[in-house]
């Protein structure tokens, strides 16, 4: 990024610095900052109730912020009108025009702008060609499917050429595999198009599909931003290593040790990065119970105990065959582990688990 | 600027003159002086007693009815409900004249059975209109509740009439006593219905008011009447508000299944109720419209049960000049529309106008607005027209020579209408619409002129034909204006006519009625069951 402080054009993108919300006293936001650069997909991740979506609003100046700037190209545009921003939004329920179809939606934005009819026709074809949705100009908003109403709200976002577009959770409301669909269609039209694009989700698979830089978003706050291999190798804390995704993540005692060993040199939470693990015979690595395997989304996932620890370890082909109750050997590769800062206290369902194998009866388990 | 001026000047002025009249000085002394007059003693009470005796009969008339149409399955049941509300939003001339003919038929308008001019035929009338209001609130709260808890009485050894005692009963009475005090409202304040039937013997508040001011000139004591009155509404308004919000609160959505058909005697039962206390008086009104008295002529000699055989003439003659009128019957139906026009066009205007300040305005002035325009809902339509009367005759604000304050009256009427239909269809615009105009560019004017225009815009409409049909049989304020011969309205001359001792005119005076009826019949159901298909929120 070239941008210069105090310089009003240079092509810096979006700048948000120190941005703060709260709603009747309570602290929504505390102090964002935060860059997009012209043509960069920036992903916003957070669990919701994080402040996601109200930073979205305050970037198109839907809330006034109590605090900190938002500017584009170096100009400062916090006092500004969200209409003379020239900034997108796509909302997650669409929030469509219910008494205008397809076409009338889609050019909204350009009539707004005062462009005659004719070339909004045009323009309107595009857009909806853009999002594979041809010649659905005349259809009336209430008779389109989910996908097809959220491809209308990005179509007209997207015709009114915004300098940013700006995505609230746009997939939240689909179903899985009309999501993935769409996500790989979102991810390619904006390298095609080369928008500088803010895009928010809880969903770490969607990030990592669409993102040039993650930001992860906790409690107000930017937890860790950067690459999406940047934040996956190092997410910094321990909010962000499981809105990215992260399961493995082991409370240490006061030595720095766990059923592991030691892996730190007091307590704390550290992290055991999955693709940094594997199976092996007994005997290798550190000795481990196999709990169950299942399968997400075909792969195999093999759920181990080491003492009262559990660990999921993504196994190949051919740890397709392990059973509860046999042991393995579990191998920790360079830089598995990694340290995080743990500001809060460990919650939710991904949290580090600690449990044990019920004592086996009578022989081998049931095949 | 606008809603809040036309309030000042026609509402809020001419109300305050009756007050300062009213409590002046020498309007004090009326004031105190009023309760030993047994006179006023006696409409006092009457007036209250025949609202509570309506209250109660409606109730028990629309109760069964309520029933079948909030529980059961059968044909027609949604024509049912509309035809059951037509009564509701018919001119009370015209009401009163569908008595009058219904009496005349049955041949109880003399005699030892007499029913005219009794407290009876009023009763008769009020249920007659006021049906549709149980009907409607309390069917669509009946509907709301839960029929398992009903169902789960049943299996538990309950009898249907214990199963209505124990379990329904309990949660439906805070609608029916919201549904009375609105029902009750409305017959305290009733005033066509009394004049044409009840005669000068049968007085309540409202008539008495009208007769001290515009027959007799007594100015004095007319405005301490009025004070009364007002002071009684108030006082009901602010009771029937409470009712309101804790029906709000008891409401609660249930996905349900269909519910079971009717029973043959159920519906033969309620059908026939409703066709004895709604149909009978419509229809011999129509009959008569179209019938010859006996002695051949234009309706003309008396009317007994003899058959004079069908006609069109007394259709025909409302084009005629009579010397009661000075103008045509027709003439008087053309004054009406001219001003039901005007008067829904003021109306949707600044009820429009004054519903975006209820929506988008800062909060106090928001609810000074809510509350300010839908005042003339609840004070009477006889106070608007005797304050208009004794307010707007000196400069600056003499407005008796204009033929405009008809008009300009019931648009102020229909103004609460038109607010009732539009705030909640505006309220109920998803705040994101805006927003993502916002974001595509519009600006904040353009964001209403594209969103909430367009949305609201049905709405209008709707309202717009509810003030075009009050301002069609409006009656109450119309009747205290001052009186040119080309502002006659149809209501009026319908009144005129039926005022008339004798059947001379009576068979032209069921076929202005029969025209007036469907006029307004009309503009409501047609523009009701457009504006319902849309995205129009609120009822009335």
């Amino acid at each position: 990024m070239t941008g210069r402080p105090g310089d009003g054009r240079d092509a810096t993108g979006l700048r948000v610095q120190g941005l703060s919300v709260a709603f009747d006293g309570v602290s929504v936001l505390d102090g964002v900052d935060l860059d997009v650069a012209p043509g960069e997909v920036v992903v916003l991740l957070g669990p919701s109730g994080c402040g996601k979506s109200t930073l979205l609003r305050a970037v198109a100046g839907l809330e006034s912020p109590t605090g900190g700037r938002v500017s584009w190209d170096g100009e400062d545009l916090t006092g500004v009108a969200t209409h003379e921003r020239g900034f997108g939004l796509v909302f997650q329920d669409h929030a469509l025009f219910g008494h205008r179809d397809v076409a009338g939606n889609v050019e909204f934005g350009l009539r707004v702008a005062g462009m005659p009819a004719d070339q909004r026709a045009q323009r309107v074809a595009r857009a909806l060609t853009m999002v594979g949705l041809d010649g659905f100009e005349g259809r009336r908003v209430d008779t389109l499917s989910g996908g097809e109403a959220q491809r209308v709200a990005l179509a007209r976002s997207l015709a009114a050429a915004p300098r940013l577009l700006m995505l609230d959770e746009p997939l939240g409301s689909l179903d899985r595999s009309l999501r993935e669909r769409l996500t790989v269609e979102l991810g390619v039209l904006l390298r095609r198009l080369g928008l500088a694009a803010l895009h928010v989700t809880h969903d770490h698979d969607e990030a990592f599909a669409l993102a040039d830089r993650i930001a992860v978003l906790g409690d107000g706050r930017i937890d860790r931003i950067g690459t999406p291999e940047e934040v996956w190798a190092d997410p910094g804390t321990v909010h962000a290593a499981r809105c990215l995704g992260h399961e493995n993540l082991v409370v240490l005692d006061d030595d720095g040790a766990c059923p592991l060993g030691r892996l730190g040199t007091g307590p704390g939470t550290v992290l055991l990065r999955a693709d940094r693990l594997s199976v092996g015979a007994v005997g290798e690595g550190v000795k481990a119970v196999v709990a169950a395997t299942l399968r997400r989304s075909g792969q195999p996932v093999a759920h181990v105990l080491v003492g009262d620890l559990e660990v999921r370890v993504p196994v190949d082909e051919s740890g397709r065959d392990l059973r509860a109750y046999d042991e393995i050997g579990l191998v920790v590769g360079d830089d598995a582990v990694v340290a995080l800062a743990d500001q809060r206290p460990t919650r939710g369902p991904l949290g580090p688990t600690r449990r044990t194998l019920p004592t086996r009866r009578n022989g081998p388990a049931p095949t | 600027m606008v809603p809040a001026a036309f309030l000042g000047v026609f509402f809020l002025y001419p109300v305050g003159s009756i007050l300062v009249r009213g409590l002046g000085a020498d309007g004090l002394n009326r004031l105190v002086e009023l309760p030993g007059r047994s006179s006023f003693r006696s409409v006092a009470w009457f007036t209250l007693w025949q609202a509570v005796a309506s209250t109660v009969l409606t109730v028990v008339v629309a109760l069964p009815g309520a029933h079948l149409l909030a529980r059961r399955r059968f044909r027609g049941r949604s024509l049912l409900r509309a035809a059951a509300t037509v009564p509701f939003v018919l001119p009370t001339v015209v009401v009163g004249g569908a008595f009058l003919a219904l009496f005349e038929r049955l041949g109880l308008a003399d005699g030892p059975l007499r029913l005219t001019r009794t407290a009876g035929a009023i009763l008769a009338a009020h249920v007659f209109f006021n049906v549709a209001v149980v009907l409607r609130t309390v069917g669509t709260f009946w509907e709301g509740l839960d029929p398992r808890a009903v169902e789960q009485a049943r299996v538990l050894g309950a009898s249907p009439v214990q199963a209505f005692r124990w379990v329904t009963w309990p949660r439906l009475w805070p609608a029916v006593a919201a549904a009375s005090s609105i029902v009750f409202l409305f017959c305290f304040t009733s005033f066509g219905v009394v004049l044409v039937l009840g005669g000068p013997t049968r007085a309540t508040l409202e008539t008495e008011v009208w007769r001290h001011a515009v027959f007799r000139g007594d100015l004095a004591s007319a405005t301490a009447l009025a004070v009364v009155q007002l002071a009684a509404v108030v006082a009901m308004v602010v009771v029937t508000n409470r009712l309101q919000r804790r029906r709000a609160v008891a409401q609660r959505v249930v996905r349900r299944m269909p519910p079971p058909r009717a029973s043959r005697r159920l519906l033969a039962g309620n059908l026939a109720l409703l066709g004895v206390v709604l149909g009978l008086p419509i229809g011999v009104l129509v009959e008569r419209s179209l019938t010859r008295g006996p002695a051949g002529g234009r309706g003309g000699g008396q009317w007994g049960d003899r058959w004079g055989g069908w006609t069109l003439d007394h259709y025909g003659a409302l084009a005629d000049r009579v010397n009661l009128l000075p103008v045509s019957a027709l003439g008087a139906l053309r004054n009406s529309l001219v001003f039901a026009v005007v008067a829904a066009g003021l109306a949707v205007v600044v009820g429009g106008l004054a519903s975006v300040v209820v929506v988008h305005g800062r909060r106090a002035v928001a609810r000074a607005f809510d509350l300010g325009m839908m005042l003339p809902l609840g004070a009477s339509a006889v106070t608007v027209g005797f304050g208009m009367l004794i307010a707007l005759d000196e400069p600056p604000l003499d407005f008796r020579s204009s033929r405009w304050l008809v008009p300009v009256a019931h648009a102020l009427i229909g103004v609460p209408f038109v607010m009732r239909i539009v705030v909640p269809t505006l309220r109920g615009i998803d705040v994101r619409l805006r927003e993502a105009a916002a974001t595509l560019g519009a600006t904040p004017a353009r964001v209403r002129r594209e969103i909430d225009l367009p949305i609201a815009a049905r709405a209008l409409s709707v309202g717009a034909g509810f003030s075009f049909a009050v301002s069609l049989g409006e009656f109450g304020a119309t009747s205290f204006l001052p009186r040119h011969p080309d502002q006659l309205t149809a209501p009026l001359a319908l009144f005129r006519l039926l005022s008339q001792p004798g059947h001379a005119l009576r068979g032209q005076a069921m076929a202005l009625a029969v025209v007036l009826m469907l006029a307004t019949a009309l503009s409501v159901l047609v523009i009701e069951g457009w504006g319902r298909r849309g995205t129009v929120r609120g009822d009335l």
